[in-house]
């Protein structure tokens, strides 16, 4: 490198060939040294071992469109498990004839949040779409109306599940652990207490313990007669545990704004409303995204722990096609498919956190 | 405070009073912070206020507008009595403008945005009267060019030209400004203080905590000097300097001018 270095500033400014393009990208990133070098040479060596075998057992060997019985004999990945299951898989048991439905939520759902990725979209308008969105969404969901066969919300599953749980879950969770940020910095004891308390209460035990209380114990309490929609209570539970992560997040932001910036709002006449929804939380809530996009991607992925309460997520409708005979066995690709779903909702997420925080500092520094 | 400073005030009429300070009391834990401050000022009165750091100065001030809290005595500003009344707190902060040391400036709005927060939110002027009550404050200071950038973008001298735009467009009865010039490079501070001296110009009632001794001297009707919480002599600017009456001063003021 020194040397490279030199020669650039005796070559009239042109940096040598060794310094730049691929070879140049090769030296200081892969043989920078002798430990990088050897480093480079082992990762190669295992790449060249990993990366074949699997290439020829996922795409070479594979089969895509037979039975169970005709997979047993092959070397291959059999991925007709999940073209021959694919309905099940995505919506459990919801009726057949009627899983259009989930379907056409689901897109639904996903033109929703496809549209909203862009900050310029964000006008009153796109409330309005997403009230009717969902008002759809739960009329498809459960019908009842307009000549839809009604489905009990015990038949939810699969993919629609993971996602009313994932993608409410978190829109509701966000808010409330701003809410409890500020409860927690509140000049009022016992606003902040009770803030205290909470976040401490919520996040000193599991999520799976939380689930079960909601599924087993509360309604214990409930008078008898009345029950209240298991993925309601799972929702619930879900909601309360990501915000108290949430809440200690934001205060983390709110910790790092500086003085300065109260002050000057509060002199200008804002009033602590005003001050926090115009000066301080679009700073702070700003700096917290990664973190925050963090504990949303794990509270997404942890949507999975509800098949301990008996709900068919996505992942337990794939397990459960595992346990039919003539796909017990698979699981590797089952599970392989179960991943990349799940890889794809949290690869969108971080994707559009990176998204975003690029276009809020845009500007804001020199 | 000495004689001759009352003597000053009654000059004027005492219904013209501005801000009325008695006998003002404030303590951070154990520490007796502002030890019995009385001090009046005038409308369209501007005084400077100079002192050691730790004597008090940024905390007086802080507390007309409230950002601190006194314990003893009373504040009147512009006929409101400062008490834990929370909207008489807000009206009086809407009436009193501050400019900070470190600008404070909002870093994720533009200059534009920055100016127009306060009349927009608090005045409830409609959002095209705001940008134009901005405008003419940018043009005020000078910076009007700037007013889509962000702060960040600003030099620090700029950004206290802005900070003293944003103060102004809430259209304020008082100025307050706490070491506006000490945290500038020494090449813009200039700038800064000519745009106080044009606000000077215009009659604005000034309170304004500085060791710009030559801004003092062209501005000020009256220069207080502070020491351990106390104002130990206020006096007009020439008799000030020239003929200060107390050692502390006299050492004060010789550290300051070499």
């Amino acid at each position: 490198m020194e040397e490279s270095i030199q020669r650039t500033q005796t070559d009239e400014l042109k940096p040598s060939v060794t310094s730049v393009g691929a070879i140049g990208w090769a030296r200081s990133n892969l043989f920078n040294g002798v430990f990088n070098s050897i480093l480079t040479i082992v990762t190669l060596y295992l790449l060249w071992e990993i990366i074949p075998p699997l290439f020829q057992w996922a795409f070479i060997d594979s089969v895509w469109h037979t039975t169970g019985k005709a997979c047993r004999g092959i070397d291959g990945a059999c991925w007709s498990i999940i073209p021959t299951n694919l309905r099940f898989i995505i919506f459990g048991f919801f009726p057949y004839e009627s899983q259009w439905r989930p379907l056409l939520a689901m897109f639904i759902l996903f033109g929703l949040l496809f549209y909203s990725r862009d900050r310029k979209h964000w006008t009153k308008y796109l409330g309005y779409g997403w009230i009717a969105g969902l008002f759809v969404m739960g009329l498809l969901m459960k019908g009842g109306l307009f000549g839809l066969t009604p489905v009990e919300s015990t038949q939810w599953g699969g993919l629609p599940l993971t996602l009313l749980l994932s993608v409410f879950g978190l829109t509701a969770a966000y808010p409330l652990g701003v809410v409890l940020a500020l409860g927690r910095q509140s000049k009022m004891p016992g606003v902040k207490w009770l803030s205290v308390i909470y976040i401490e209460l919520i996040r000193g035990v599991p999520l799976i313990s939380l689930l079960f209380m909601s599924s087993i114990i509360f309604p214990l309490f409930l008078p008898e007669g009345i029950t209240i929609n298991k993925i309601l209570r799972a929702q619930v539970a879900i909601i309360l545990f990501t915000a108290a992560y949430i809440a200690e997040v934001v205060r983390g932001g709110l910790q790092g704004m500086s003085r300065g910036q109260y002050e000057a709002a509060e002199s200008m006449g804002l009033n602590y409303y005003l001050t926090m929804r115009l000066v301080i939380l679009p700073q702070a809530l700003k700096i917290v995204i990664p973190p925050t996009v963090s504990i949303l991607i794990s509270a997404f992925k942890d949507t999975s722990l509800v098949v301990i309460i008996a709900l068919y997520d996505v992942l337990k409708t794939t397990q459960s096609v595992l346990s039919n005979p003539e796909w017990m066995g698979f699981s590797r690709e089952a599970y392989i498919f179960v991943a990349i779903l799940y890889f794809l909702g949290c690869f969108s997420m971080s994707n559009f956190s990176r998204k975003l925080e690029k276009e809020l500092s845009a500007g804001e520094q020199q | 405070m000495n004689k001759e400073l009352l003597k000053n005030t009654e000059k004027q009429s005492s219904n013209d009073a501005m801000i009325e300070i008695t006998n003002m009391h404030k303590w951070f834990g154990d520490f007796h912070v502002l030890q019995g401050i009385d001090l009046t000022v005038q409308k369209k009165e501007r005084i400077v206020i100079c002192g050691p750091s730790g004597s008090g100065k940024s905390t007086l001030i802080r507390c007309i507008n409230r950002l601190e809290e006194h314990q003893r005595g009373r504040i009147i500003v512009d006929g409101i009595e400062l008490t834990n009344n929370i909207r008489n707190i807000e009206k009086i902060r809407a009436e009193v403008g501050m400019v900070f040391q470190h600008f404070n400036l909002f870093p994720h709005l533009t200059i534009v945005e920055n100016l127009t927060l306060g009349p927009i939110w608090v005045r409830k002027v409609p959002k095209f009267e705001a940008e134009e009550i901005a405008m003419f404050n940018l043009e005020k200071v000078h910076i009007a060019e700037q007013a889509k950038k962000y702060p960040g973008q600003l030099s620090g001298g700029q950004q206290q030209r802005v900070a003293i735009a944003r103060s102004l467009c809430m259209n304020p009865k008082i100025m307050l400004f706490d070491e506006p010039t000490s945290a500038l490079d020494p090449e813009m501070i200039k700038e800064v203080l000519d745009a106080m001296i044009e606000l000077a110009q215009e009659g604005m009632t000034m309170i304004v905590i500085s060791h710009e001794m030559g801004f003092a001297k062209s501005v000020a009707h009256q220069v207080l000097f502070m020491d351990f919480g106390k104002i130990v002599e206020g006096n007009t600017p020439e008799e000030f300097f020239e003929n200060p009456q107390h050692e502390r001063t006299k050492l004060f003021l010789s550290q300051i001018l070499h």
